[in-house]
């Protein structure tokens, strides 16, 4: 967001570098059940990011201290791999991964019938394979799906998708280029059967007028997402497969 | 910050009050508590600030060292915040490493700070690709009793406000001011059954559902939100945040002006 370039990020006939139009998200390839020792698991590929999640659980909570009489608790850790990005990323935990498993956690929270598990913990892993704008919410993509796949009841599934802003462009999805030299940056999931908003995040400067158009296109994003997340889950438990149900 | 306890009988009071557009200690729905603040209440630092709302108390100071940057940014100055939730300030707050409720507060003040541009960074170069001023902001619950998003913002903004880069101290000419552009503020909303109020307190804060915190700058755009919470806020409770968030944050700006 706080870079600058010359680059046109978008064309006067509205193309992006891509060959997108301005509400167009990038090629998106999910697949569910691909990890043989998680209870659930998913790889998201969006544009060049490549993400996996793996679920475990309901399972005992560690630690213990943490455990909730009422429910079962969503524990997330969000972690890019140190090949991940361009400069070696540092391994371990930094702030940035520590704020990004907590409000993936949280949104998972709202579609989770973690009443059904008090006591226990229910852990959800996400590796950033690949970055290239937009893990969080390839991340928090891939993620429900893996609690899907590990048969975990849930009241829906959450997709998310980013909208932003770039050579004065609303944007949807965007790529590496966008991101760093755009102008703003809104990252946000819903429940898609009620169109709640269950993670939001926005920096960079735009009107009310543009936030609007950008919260528009995400919730119509988070719906073509939602979509291949469900056709993910019909091919894992469809074709027979691998599957080992 | 973990799961804090509310009796039920208070809870129940607070969501029945809620049903009749009234709050616990008789504000409305948008009010805040009354904001007290003071500036340069510590010598030491270059920039700070002390900012009351009711009964929740923070400071923020700010440190301001040369030091080398970023190899992206040869040019510009560097801000770093940090925010600390002490044991003084609350019986459940615990030393030890940052929790993610620490840091998730830090980041989303540091975000307002940063993306709306208040302190000018290319005037904090000393010599490209070799010296810049490194902003260290550091902010400390000295009370808690809810809202810390938007008392940590309102001391950061006054802290860095009121700062001088301190050239004497370092042998590079008179002391300056920190070149501020605009003052960022915060305004965060919090859900509490199907009603959205301002400026929560502590009972408030712990049996919301969702909150939405919402940084404008001095024309009224937008430069950052944060949701957090487990719940969900629908597009409609979003645009009444977004219309508090603008009008309440020109009276607090108006208010430190």
């Amino acid at each position: 967001m706080s870079g600058t370039t010359d680059m046109i990020l978008v064309n006067k006939d509205g193309k992006r570098i891509d060959g997108r139009t301005p509400d167009e998200h990038r090629d998106i390839k999910i697949e569910a059940g691909v990890l043989a020792n998680a209870d659930g698991s998913a790889y998201v590929e969006i544009g060049k990011n490549k993400v996996l999640a793996a679920v475990y659980g309901p399972r005992e909570c560690h630690p213990r201290h943490l455990q909730d009489p009422t429910k079962a608790i969503i524990q997330c850790k969000y972690n890019m791999q140190t090949y991940s990005v361009s400069d070696r990323k540092r391994p371990g935990t930094d702030r940035r991964s520590v704020e990004i498993s907590k409000i993936t956690a949280e949104a998972l929270e709202k579609v989770v019938l973690t009443e059904l598990y008090p006591r226990a913990s229910i852990d959800v892993y996400i590796e950033i394979l690949q970055a290239n704008a937009g893990t969080r919410c390839a991340g928090l993509t891939a993620a429900s799906v893996a609690l899907a796949d590990a048969g975990i009841p849930m009241r829906d599934i959450v997709p998310a998708i980013a909208a932003g802003k770039a050579d004065g462009y609303v944007l949807l999805d965007l790529n590496k280029e966008e991101d760093n030299f755009g102008q703003a940056d809104v990252p946000m999931a819903i429940v898609p059967s009620t169109n709640e908003i269950v993670l939001l995040q926005m920096d960079g400067n735009m009107t009310r007028e543009e936030f609007d158009k950008a919260i528009e296109m995400g919730v119509r994003g988070c719906h073509d997402v939602y979509k291949l997340q469900k056709e993910a889950l019909l091919n894992r438990y469809s074709d027979g497969g691998d599957s080992d149900e | 910050m973990s799961k804090k306890i509310i009796s039920e009988i208070r809870r129940d009071h607070i969501f029945n009050l809620l049903k009749e557009g009234k709050r616990s200690d008789g504000r409305k729905l948008d009010d805040f508590r009354e904001i007290k603040f003071e500036t340069g209440i510590i010598e030491s630092a270059d920039g700070s600030a002390v900012v009351e709302m009711g009964k929740t108390k923070v400071t923020a100071g700010v440190k301001i060292i040369p030091g080398t940057p970023f190899g992206d940014t040869p040019n510009l100055g560097v801000l770093t915040t940090g925010a600390e939730l002490i044991p003084l300030a609350h019986p459940d707050f615990e030393s030890g490493p940052p929790s993610p409720e620490s840091i998730e507060l830090a980041r989303v003040v540091d975000r307002g700070i940063r993306e709306s541009g208040m302190v000018d960074m290319s005037k904090l170069c000393i010599k490209e690709g070799e010296e810049v001023w490194m902003c260290f902001l550091d902010l400390y619950a000295i009370n808690y009793d809810g809202n810390l998003f938007d008392a940590f913002n309102l001391a950061s903004v006054l802290a860095l406000k009121t700062a001088i880069i301190p050239n004497e101290q370092y042998g590079k000419g008179e002391d300056v001011p920190l070149p501020i552009t605009c003052l960022p503020i915060s305004v965060t909303s919090a859900k509490l059954g199907s009603s959205l109020i301002l400026d929560p307190n502590f009972d408030e804060e712990n049996i919301s559902s969702a909150r939405l915190t919402v940084t404008t700058d001095d024309d009224g755009n937008f430069r950052a939100m944060q949701k957090g919470g487990q719940g969900s806020i629908t597009l409609d409770e979003l645009s009444h945040c977004l219309d508090m968030a603008v009008a309440k944050g020109e009276e607090i700006r108006k208010l430190i002006g």
